[in-house]
């Protein structure tokens, strides 16, 4: 064959490959768009949200340019004339067009006295100063010659802040700007984040240990009596996290099986408290993630071909040896895979903490829908939801790297 | 350690685990059939009354037909497009293919209460927040990846000279399409189905968020249920969903053997 006749074999073959391609990624682009817009853009529009600062550069837009070069200085003192005639006006202005309550909510986020502060001064804010505006709203209330107050209200001031990602890591902006740790009563959320990761590591080493001999067995098994034993381990699987919840709760309550069996056998006087406490969600979420920990490693156990131990140990090795040595180090692409993907899933977690444990074991997720739902702080609940998204983002990256994306079988 | 030692000692253990893994289903079944309404063993008398009181509730049972009409609508969205991209993805090699994978299959990892905060915001302008639509589409995003992984598991394995033989035969690619390749992945695309059936089945964070007391899921009815007071109605309301996930499972089961014979694999 001619050099140019291959070459243009070659080019042919490129074009086709490249139209095969095409055409296949025209079928995934539906899914592509429906992922981007439903999924992506939400959590696109929440990382969005942390760093967004809140109604006052459009409700008070004089003050807040005003209050900028105020900002930068170093040497910090109350505002201004200039910066206190604005507010007034601008305080009567929102007051009517009825913006104030929101600009009230923001600011209450930094001060927990600022609504009142706000609602009771335009409520009695003069037509004219008497003397200096400075004067009048001093004089109103005494707050507003506070630097604290002024602090606050130049925090709020610009469009973009970093002040719920610090606040979600425990710190803050004191009234100098300067990034300072949060007062120790308050500071829950680092607390919080360390919780989850602890909770998700201990249920991801429990399930390791409860899954690996069971996956080993299952693997060493007839494929058809491991079949049917496979079938156990999927059951939880399929069946509602609120039922296994449930179960729990029953289970683990005071005159619950485990109790009356213990007390029946006289092991302990007084039924133990395994509900609402941590020993609970540790149970309960062990329960709802060992198949995740099962699965991987069995589908990696099944391709380790028997006779390597069969070889190991008729050479001598004993059964230990040739375990640790041969079938082990085999085995650990599935640990590592099932450990990543429990304790993956496992930070994410908020029903089951929530209705088994107490108090002192609810997860990040828990708080997150709090801040939403019940004190509707929502750039602080999306600044707390961005650093678990960067941790469980980073894992994710982890696992892919390390088992791909093939590695994600199901049943 | 001897090797008959060995085995008992490994049966137990693997006995042990799979009794956790599945005793604690089956504690609740007889406490839902109890005459009385205190929740422990052993009952005093069998009732179906629990039964009775969650299939004549109008609030269970319009629980229950949300939860139906999500469940239909986040299937449907996950089933079309999920199989349409794992035909496409498997046909195609690029640069970058693993990243896109790794980006589709991100709704099964990142933790639902972000998905939930993020709808939250997202879907409110929209109007999409209190209606089941929202809540069926933030479900069939979730998911999609189901039925791109089990589809795409049934095609790995697949014979393309297959397709291509019945295009030099003539036949149109959507009749190939057809007539030969739903005929190998259907397997997956039905287990597919199954696995984002009951994802939206059993999902309560993102309708938390997003429901309001008419578009009450059957889970959030759950959920309230347990956390203000669990009663045998709830119990009732669980076996059934057990029941449930057991057809399902061997439905799905039977699906995964027929495919891999199918296409020869066992």
């Amino acid at each position: 064959m001619a050099a140019d006749e291959t070459r243009d074999l070659r080019a042919a073959l490129r074009r086709t490959e490249r139209r095969r391609t095409l055409r296949g990624l025209g079928l995934t682009l539906p899914l592509i768009l429906f992922t981007l817009v439903f999924f992506l853009l939400p959590i696109a529009g929440m990382l969005v949200k942390s760093v967004q600062n809140g109604p006052m550069p459009d409700i008070l837009p004089q003050t807040s340019a005003l209050l900028q070069p105020w900002r930068a200085s170093d040497a910090r003192d109350l505002p201004d004339e200039a910066a206190f005639a604005a507010l007034a006006g601008e305080l009567r202005a929102a007051s009517q067009n009825r913006t104030l309550p929101e600009l009230a909510t923001r600011l209450n986020f930094e001060n927990a006295g600022y609504r009142s502060l706000l609602m009771a001064t335009a409520r009695r804010l003069p037509e004219a100063p008497a003397g200096s505006w400075r004067d009048t709203l001093v004089g109103l209330n005494p707050q507003w010659g506070e630097l604290a107050i002024w602090a606050a209200l130049g925090r709020a001031s610009t469009r973009l802040t970093d002040g719920y990602l610090l606040a979600a890591l425990d710190h803050r902006r004191d009234d100098n700007d300067h990034i300072q740790a949060t007062d120790p009563n308050r500071a829950v959320y680092v607390a919080s984040l360390l919780r989850t990761l602890e909770i998700s590591a201990i249920v991801t080493l429990i399930c390791l240990v409860l899954a690996y001999p069971l996956a080993y067995r299952l693997a060493t098994l007839p494929e058809s009596t491991a079949n049917l034993m496979m079938i156990l381990v999927l059951l939880p699987f399929w069946t509602s996290l609120l039922v296994r919840t449930a179960s729990w709760l029953v289970i683990l309550q005071r005159e619950g099986p485990i109790n009356q069996t213990l007390q029946w056998l006289g092991l302990i006087d007084q039924p133990l408290e395994l509900v609402f406490n941590r020993p609970g969600v540790i149970i309960a979420m062990t329960h709802v993630l060992l198949p995740f920990m099962v699965l991987p490693i069995y589908s990696v156990m099944k391709g380790i071909p028997s006779n390597y131990m069969r070889a190991a140990t008729s050479l001598g090795a004993p059964f230990l040896t040739a375990f640790r040595r041969v079938y082990f180090p085999l085995s650990l692409p599935g640990v590592t895979a099932g450990c990543l993907l429990v304790f993956i899933l496992a930070i994410g977690y908020y029903i089951t903490p929530l209705l088994i444990g107490g108090a002192n074991d609810q997860m990040v997720s828990s708080l997150i829908a709090f801040l939403t739902l019940q004190t509707l702080n929502w750039g602080l609940a999306a600044a707390l939801g961005a650093v678990l998204l960067v941790i469980t983002v980073a894992l994710y990256f982890v696992y892919t790297r390390v088992v791909g994306t093939d590695g994600m079988k199901l049943g | 350690m001897g090797e008959r030692i060995r085995g008992i000692v490994l049966w137990s253990v693997s006995i042990a685990v799979l009794a956790f893994l599945v005793l604690p289903l089956l504690v609740i079944v007889p406490i839902s059939f109890s005459s009385a309404s205190f929740l422990s063993l052993p009952i005093p008398g069998v009732s179906l009354q629990w039964y009775e009181t969650l299939l004549t509730s109008p609030a269970w049972g319009r629980a229950i037909l949300n939860s139906l009409i999500v469940g239909v609508i986040a299937t449907s969205i996950a089933v079309v497009l999920g199989t349409l991209a794992a035909v496409g993805l498997h046909r195609s090699a690029f640069r970058g293919k693993a990243l896109l994978m790794g980006v589709l299959i991100s709704p099964m990892i990142v933790p639902i209460v972000i998905v939930a905060l993020g709808s939250y915001f997202f879907y409110a302008p929209l109007g999409l927040s209190s209606s089941l639509l929202g809540l069926g589409l933030a479900h069939a995003a979730l998911g999609a990846p189901f039925v791109l992984i089990t589809v795409g598991a049934t095609l790995t394995g697949f014979d393309a000279n297959l397709a291509r033989a019945a295009a030099s035969l003539g036949a149109p690619p959507l009749t190939v399409f057809r007539r030969v390749t739903l005929p190998v992945i259907a397997p997956g695309v039905i287990s597919g189905a199954l696995f984002a059936f009951v994802t939206s089945f059993d999902e309560v964070v993102v309708a938390l968020f997003l429901t309001g007391p008419l578009q009450r899921t059957l889970p959030r009815q759950m959920f309230d249920g347990i956390r203000e007071n669990i009663s045998p109605t709830i119990l009732a309301a669980a076996t059934l969903l057990i029941v449930f996930a057991v057809a399902l499972l061997l439905t799905a089961e039977l699906l995964r053997r027929r495919s891999e014979r199918l296409r020869g694999i066992t």
